[in-house]
């Protein structure tokens, strides 16, 4: 066993883990955050998709030792208040999902990109950066709605941060 | 009326759980005590089991138990079942093999279940079921459809000779021969419909527990139909009577058809449940999925089309070998025969049809339906058919299908559907301009000056759904009705609960029944809990699959609704003290014919309830109804959907340019979801067209076991989609609504390769139409039209 | 995965030691195809040794008019430098197309280096640009360095440590990917710099990555994509597989070299 302590949504948390703990197990199991999801086992779905210090990465693909002393933000930590975050409303508002499975790793995706690439999202920008997350249910095209609506309304959230 | 109801765009009320990391899919599920199933699976498609050696793994840490099918079969526990009956064109039944949990003797498929270790933990299972040593006497795979008839092929079942488990057929082979011979002119082609890996990005997952102070099993399954699956498992399989099985399919990520079967590990993890005395948790990796879950189409088919000299279709004539893996799953045997050949007359007036299918065994995954099931094998063959045939006497496509199609309504088609309604013109005239094909030829010549090849092409499809009434379908095999279920529990302060048979798993469910129940009640929908996925709470009910939950589903909400309206109109008359007769109900209120006595719709509900104000001998107090509906007809969507293509000659990419499509889906309950169901299916079709394709090799190993080597759509590789309804309202169903989740996986396929064989000038290319397929393609082009 | 024994090293010298000290011991980078591999349990290490915690290995920088990356630095980094868009422009494009996102914000070029798949962008990139990969005991050329399929010069304990990269006078890379996994099918990588033109080709040879000699003479003389009109790469040493035989993989290699001299 090997101790590992993460900052997982703000909260510091400390466990002895098998070293073999995938990170999403750590979330899943440990953590009971279910909502980080695994579709594949080849680093491709990214239903896994979570942020850590700051980026966005394939928990599956990720040892939770590993990320000993790393800040993580899985989707039931990315909107700090009550309220939904821009990009979590904006899935919501342009139908951006079906089944649900996807979505988690989407929207953390979606946020990295912008984090990434700015609030400014022209559609084959977004295609291409959603190239490490698959959806079955919506055919990308009202994700990408989604993501381009998010990100303009994360650039009205900073100005008025500001 | 409400503005929430029937047509609104309404968010979604199923997707704040799903956004925020709150949904409860199986594999989040976690009971107390769980132990965890790992299966032993073929290494080989074809193989004699010798012996199997557990002592190893049986001596591993934290093993509960090993059981391989002969615990099963000490157990009386019976096999995995087909609930669909074919019939030969002898009039002989479809001969199929049995179909253990876990296998007996011998495998049949790389992935085929040998046995299944559980243990403390994940890892335990997994490490220990690598200890069990499998002594296997390998035997020679049947891996080529084409030649598995062959005489001289393995035997794949002794019970089905030359690996065939039935050939049948439907129309009039007379009269369709006939119209042949007279025939002006006959296309005739050879297609490929590619097996495809269904790939719900939820894998499947199973948590079995026995309770042994109540003595019954509760199964957590990752399900489209929890009552099929508990209907199975207790009157076919055997695992425990229907009043001591609860079946809970919670929130379940996408189906795709695969998610209806009734598969080895749900029922092995509810059997062993009691076995290990602990809950049993099967939580499949992608790679298992790829191997174990059902896959979809695998046809090889020659097809061809008689006109006259005018251009009018006389006859189509189909045969097909379709692919059903090594064992019959709970529906293959429909897929290929009720479900495709049906839908061969297209929108189009043929007087003729005949079809022969042949359902042949080969030692690959099983074969059952996937988005679509049959209807895009039949819309492909028809599609292609009028494209070629077009081409081929110098008509425009698009004009060659407007002159075939039918315009008077209902139409009977000689392979027995009825269409009820369609407009197949106006999604056509509206599919052109919105295409803008005035413009193509512009576009065209600027790809070929940018030395690119530019296509478009058609796909006019049909297709059947709702799959019913159930004594047409009992009629042509089916072991099941084909009903929906629905019991609205109205409470005392007007809230109501809608309990439905139907299960959503990405279909949004939630929202639009709520919707109807808006609509009919005249209350918004937050005041509507609609409650599926549970057989302990929802008595009985058939699921989801075949685009038939809105049509089949929701009519059985319309008619519990008018029950409880027709109830709530009794108990109003004693209330407001007036005849019954004079009771009207709209928006929510009852109200007295020719006074201003009114009462809304939850104060009646109280009134129901408090039972104060009625004779109770007269009038039961509550207000709960049910209905169990059962549609006239099946409903039959259309529409036309335009690919245009542009592709790379230097490399054979492809890129799609724009896509069209004009779907006639009668009346939309949400827009917005209907749309969606569109861009998705479309999305799949492209998948299925030009990326998608299950590949095994001659020993029968699946070469595409992972999304390394099957292709996936991704974002980058669909444009945006252009989608515009068109609308007849369907006369079979009280709503006069058509089913849409399968129509884009239906009619991509033939547009892509439609596009794809314009651009190249010739139409020897099939699915996928990789980068590979379309450069080897293009190297076939005419000298002169390559040059151009 | 199978069980293994973890560590965390705090300097080069200690990961060197555990290395050396289990023969089964494996190094873990940015582990974006090492932990795959081992949840599928086709590895199976005794034990990992995390570089993770090894900060001086991460890092660009500009040394000598040379583009100096450390080992751990990620694709993501990479992709981001403003150093590297200075001195190498056509270096942080190829980082940009490795894998995905979330891959290029966890993979490391060491990592994937050392692991020398025959269908990744960095090996063509490195002989390309006559690249030098430093490791714990000593310096060595692309060309050395990368000796087959999944094979390299590194001997038991030694560790990529950082990768120097001299700018070139030009440099691009140009990839067909594949459809499904997103590996090259083809890449191609040329570089002009003081002692001439390189070219190297990645995803098509049997035996990974090499240096594509007759279209290096050809564009020494004449630097254009005509000048690779009458070179035909060899079918017999391509890969073959389900998304490209090899007839078609030795095409693609003449049109996206093409396509890498065109710019």
């Amino acid at each position: 066993m090997t101790t590992v302590t993460l900052k997982v949504n703000g909260q510091s948390v400390t466990a002895d883990v098998d070293p073999r703990t995938l990170l999403v197990d750590f979330l899943r199991q440990n953590l009971q955050l279910t909502g980080t999801h695994v579709g594949c086992d080849t680093s491709q779905c990214g239903a896994c998709t979570v942020h850590v210090d700051g980026r966005a990465i394939k928990s599956c693909t990720a040892l939770a030792v590993s990320c000993n002393g790393c800040e993580v933000t899985t989707i039931e930590g990315l909107s700090a208040g009550d309220g939904l975050h821009p990009m979590q409303e904006a899935f919501r508002e342009h139908h951006a999902l079906q089944c649900g499975f996807c979505t988690p790793g989407m929207i953390m995706a979606a946020v990295d990109i912008v984090n990434r690439k700015g609030t400014a999202l022209d559609e084959h920008t977004i295609r291409e950066q959603l190239e490490g997350n698959l959806c079955r249910c919506t055919g990308y095209h009202n994700i990408v709605r989604a993501v381009q609506t998010g990100a303009a309304a994360m650039a009205e959230t900073r100005q008025a941060a500001e | 009326m409400t503005d929430q109801g029937i047509g609104a765009s309404v968010k979604r009320k199923e997707d704040l759980r799903f956004i925020t990391g709150n949904g409860r899919y199986v594999d989040d599920i976690n009971r107390p005590g769980q132990s965890y199933a790992v299966f032993v699976r073929s290494p080989h498609a074809h193989a004699r089991i010798k012996g199997i050696d557990m002592s190893a793994a049986k001596a591993a840490p934290g093993v509960l138990g090993i059981f391989t099918g002969d615990d099963l079969a000490r157990d009386k526990v019976g096999g995995l079942i087909c609930g669909w009956m074919i019939h030969s064109k002898d009039g002989t039944p479809m001969k199929a093999g049995p179909h253990p949990a876990l296998a007996q003797g011998k495998v049949r498929y790389v992935g085929d279940h040998v046995a299944v270790v559980i243990a403390e933990t994940l890892n335990q299972a997994r490490d220990a079921a690598e200890l069990v040593s499998v002594d296997y006497e390998p035997l020679a795979a049947v891996v080529d459809l084409g030649a598995a008839q062959a005489a001289g092929q393995p035997q794949v079942h002794d019970e089905a000779p030359a690996n065939t488990v039935y050939q049948w057929h439907l129309g009039d082979k007379d009269a369709t021969d006939a119209a042949f011979a007279k025939a002006a002119h006959v296309t005739k082609i050879d297609l490929v419909n590619n097996r495809l890996v269904p790939n719900a990005m939820e894998p499947r997952a199973a948590i079995g527990e026995y309770d042994f102070g109540a003595d019954s099993f509760t199964l957590y399954t990752t399900s489209q139909n929890p009552h099929v699956a508990r209907l199975v498992l207790s009157a076919f399989i055997g695992i425990a009577p229907e009043n001591k099985l609860r079946v809970i399919a919670p929130d379940v990520g996408g189906g795709f058809g695969s998610k209806i079967f009734i598969y080895a590990e749900e029922t092995v993890c509810v059997w062993a449940s009691r076995k290990v005395r602990r809950p049993v948790k099967w939580t499949a990796d992608r790679s298992e999925a790829f191997l174990a879950d059902a896959h979809g189409r695998d046809h090889l088919t020659t097809a061809e089309l008689a006109l006259d000299a005018d251009g009018n279709a006389l006859a189509l004539r189909a045969k097909t070998k379709a692919n059903l893996g090594a064992y019959l799953s709970t529906f293959a045997s429909s897929v290929p025969t009720y479900l495709y050949a049906p839908l061969l007359s297209g929108q189009y007036n043929i007087p003729a049809i005949y079809c022969e299918v042949d359902g042949v065994y080969t030692t690959t995954t099983p074969v059952d339906a996937y988005r679509g099931a049959g209807r895009p094998e039949a819309t492909f063959v028809v599609e292609r058919l009028m494209e070629v045939a077009a081409r081929e006497t110098g008509r425009d496509p698009a004009e060659f299908r407007r002159k075939n199609f039918i315009r008077a309504f209902p139409h009977q088609t000689p392979v027995i559907m009825a269409y009820d309604a369609g407009d197949y013109e106006a999604c056509l005239d509206k599919a052109l301009e919105m295409a803008d094909m005035k413009g193509f030829a512009q576009r065209k010549a600027a790809s070929a000056k940018a030395g690119k090849l530019r296509g478009v092409g058609y796909s006019a499809y049909i297709e059947a759904c709702g799959i019913a009434p159930s004594r047409a379908v009992g009629s042509l095999g089916a072991g099941v009705g084909l009903w929906e279920s629905a019991e609205m529990r109205v409470n005392p302060i007007g809230t109501v609960e809608v309990l439905t048979g139907s299960h959503s798993h990405g279909q949004g469910h939630e929202t639009t029944f709520a919707q109807v129940v808006s609509s009919k009640l005249g209350i918004p929908i937050d005041q509507v809990t609609i409650v599926h996925g549970d057989t302990d709470k929802v008595q009985m009910g058939m699921g989801t699959y075949g685009s038939r939950s809105g049509a089949v589903g929701a009519s059985a909400i319309v008619k519990a609704a008018d029950k409880v309206i027709a109830k709530g109109k009794r108990v109003a008359a004693a209330c407001m003290e007036v005849p019954e007769d004079s009771v009207d109900f709209a928006e929510g209120s009852f109200s007295a014919r020719g006074t201003n006595k009114k009462m809304t719709f939850g104060e009646v509900a109280l009134q129901a309830y408090v039972a104060h104000k009625f004779d109770s001998e007269e009038i039961e107090p509550g207000l709960k109804e049910g209905s169990f509906y059962d549609p006239k007809n099946f409903t039959f969507p259309s529409g036309v959907h335009v690919a245009e293509i542009e592709i790379d000659m230097e490399t054979g990419v492809t890129r799609i340019d724009r896509w069209t499509a004009v779907d006639d889906f009668g009346i939309l309950i949400n827009p917005m979801i209907v749309e969606g169901q569109v861009h998705g299916g479309i999305a799949q079709g492209v998948g299925q067209a030009m990326l998608e394709g299950a590949v095994y090799n001659s020993d029968g190993q699946l070469v595409t076991g992972s999304f390394m080597d099957y292709c996936m759509p991704r974002a980058d590789d669909v444009p945006s989609f252009n989608v515009a309804m068109s609308s007849t309202p369907c006369p079979s169903n009280p709503l006069g609504v058509k089913g849409c989740g399968e129509a884009g996986a239906i009619a991509a396929p033939a547009a892509l390769i439609n596009a794809i064989t314009d651009a190249l000038g010739h139409e020897d290319i099939a699915m996928p139409a990789t980068p590979q397929a379309v450069w080897r393609a293009i190297q076939k082009m005419p000298r002169k039209q390559a040059a151009e | 995965m199978y069980a293994f024994e973890y560590a965390r090293p705090s300097s080069i010298a200690e990961a060197s030691a555990l290395l050396k000290a289990n023969p089964e011991a494996k190094l873990l980078a940015g582990g974006q195809t090492l932990l795959p591999a081992m949840k599928l349990r086709l590895a199976s290490p005794s034990d990992l040794v995390d570089l993770g915690g090894l900060a001086d290995m991460r890092g660009i920088a500009v040394k000598d008019g040379a583009l100096v990356i450390g080992a751990m630095t990620t694709h993501a980094a990479i992709a981001e430098s403003a150093d590297v868009a200075a001195t190498v422009p056509g270096f942080a494009a190829v980082a940009e197309g490795i894998g995905d996102p979330h891959v290029r914000n966890r993979g490391t070029i060491g990592g994937s280096l050392a692991n020398n798949d025959p269908s990744a962008d960095y090996p063509a990139a490195v002989l390309a640009l006559g690249a030098s990969i430093v490791t714990n005991t000593r310096t060595l050329s692309a060309d050395d360095f990368i000796t087959g399929l999944f094979s390299t010069a590194l001997e038991d304990g030694e560790i990529i440590t950082a990768i120097s990269i001299p700018a070139p006078q030009s440099f691009i890379y140009v990839k067909m990917p594949n459809p499904a996994s997103r590996f090259a099918l083809v890449g191609v990588a040329v570089a002009r710099a003081a002692g001439g033109v390189r070219v190297a080709v990645t995803g098509a040879g049997g035996d990974g990555a090499y240096r594509w000699s007759e279209a290096e003479t050809a564009l020494a003389a004449n630097f254009s994509p005509a000048a690779l009109d009458g070179i035909k790469a060899d079918p017999a040493m391509m890969i073959a597989d389900l998304h490209a035989a090899a007839d078609y993989r030795a095409h693609l290699v003449g049109v996206i070299a093409r396509r890498a001299v065109a710019g």
